[in-house]
């Protein structure tokens, strides 16, 4: 197989592309397709300090990498969760990646700063694991931006979780959730802009990206994760994309293009009608939000203290660890 | 009789396929999809139809993430 753009011996075949790839070519290619989701969406200019969450998997620290590589203003957000071997060996990950590079690499342990991790959240709170994972992360990279004053957050979701997402929404028809997927979450009271430059790109495509970068990420999936539902809809679309390549980006880019206008509107509702958690400032529909609430029951702590600095209570922002 | 070593990963074991034979023709007797895997070569990757043979190693490295 040949490279389509210079025909030098292939290392890569796309089959959604039609196209193969030598090392060179294929990274241009990455770059580009990153390059062209920052501007189709105007996600953020080159003056924007930029915060990746970075989990110490191929998506995030590909991410970071190639927003380094085209000139952004780039700095790492690593969120200590607490699930045994897989976060030490998570953790080493981002660390030896954030070693001599421009940015700096901010840290927030679950357990350590909050007094709960993911496995006792889940268990006090009967939460599945990727539930009490996905909300902690959720509340803790717009809690960290927005402290920071960081003008947007970048995650590593790809096109294969973007579509594997959707399915599920479209399944259930949570209409809820489909108006707010999006590439990019707009800033509005209380949240910092949100946006998934690598929604172009499929995780094949982000995993070739950090072996032939050098990167050593983090292979082994998350114990948690395991036969979640997730991977089963992952597994079902790569067996559509195997039949019918190119199946998943039409998916995706069709009910980006055309898809989601006519859900927007409750969202936007939604969003107006939000208050402020009286506890940490976060918003929330209620009094309280869903991670102060969490953290309440996962700390065994339900009564409400008027001090909130002891240990495993900590409903104010705690004092950030940062390797520069 | 030659054979290819195969590194697997999730969890991580090693194998061994008589060759020569094709990096498509390996997959689909391991029955993997080619849309969820990488096939590495050393610091490089493979593309489906290269020929692997005599005392080649491969990994072939799942790329779905769960989270």
């Amino acid at each position: 197989m040949k490279c389509r753009r210079c025909r030098a011996p292939a290392i890569i075949d796309l089959r959604r592309h039609n196209a193969g790839f030598c090392r060179d070519c294929f990274l241009h290619h990455f770059r580009e397709q990153v390059r062209r989701a920052i501007k189709q969406h105007a996600m953020f200019d080159p003056d924007d300090r930029v915060l990746v969450a970075v989990s110490g998997g191929k998506d995030s620290l590909a991410l970071w990498d190639v927003l380094t590589e085209l000139g952004y203003q780039v700095d790492g957000l690593y969120l200590g969760l607490g699930i045994g071997d897989y976060s030490d060996d998570s953790g080493r990950s981002v660390r030896e990646f954030a070693k001599g590079r421009a940015g700096r690499l901010i840290e927030v342990e679950l357990a350590a700063d909050y007094g709960f991790d993911v496995p006792t959240g889940a268990a006090a709170t009967r939460r599945a694991p990727c539930g009490t994972c996905g909300l902690s992360k959720r509340h803790l990279f717009n809690d960290v931006a927005r402290r920071e004053g960081y003008d947007v957050v970048a995650t590593g979701h790809n096109l294969d979780d973007e579509a594997a997402v959707l399915f599920g929404n479209v399944l259930r028809w949570e209409t809820s959730y489909m108006g707010r997927q999006s590439p990019v979450l707009p800033v509005t009271d209380g949240f910092a802009r949100k946006v998934k430059p690598l929604f172009r790109l499929g995780e094949r495509e982000t995993a070739a990206y950090c072996v032939l970068r050098g990167i050593d990420y983090q292979v082994e999936e998350c114990p948690m994760a395991a036969g979640n539902r997730h991977l089963g809809y992952k597994e079902i679309l790569d067996e559509l994309e195997r039949r019918s390549p190119g199946s998943k980006a039409a998916f995706l880019f069709g009910f980006f293009d055309r898809g989601r206008a006519p859900f927007q509107a409750a969202v936007d509702e939604e969003r107006a009608a939000l208050g402020a958690c009286t506890e940490c400032g976060a918003p929330t529909p209620g009094e309280t939000c869903a991670f102060c609430r969490l953290r309440r029951r996962a700390c065994g702590d339900d009564v409400i203290h008027e001090d909130s600095s002891r240990p495993g209570t900590a409903a104010v922002p705690v004092q950030l660890r940062v390797r520069s | 009789m030659t054979a290819v070593k195969i590194l697997l990963r999730n969890p991580r074991r090693e194998i061994e396929v008589p060759g020569p034979t094709t990096v498509g023709a390996l997959l689909a007797r391991l029955d993997l999809n080619p849309e969820s895997v990488l096939v590495i070569q050393g610091n490089t990757l493979v593309t489906r139809d290269a020929q692997l043979g005599d005392a080649d190693t491969v990994e072939i490295r799942p790329v779905t993430s769960g989270g």
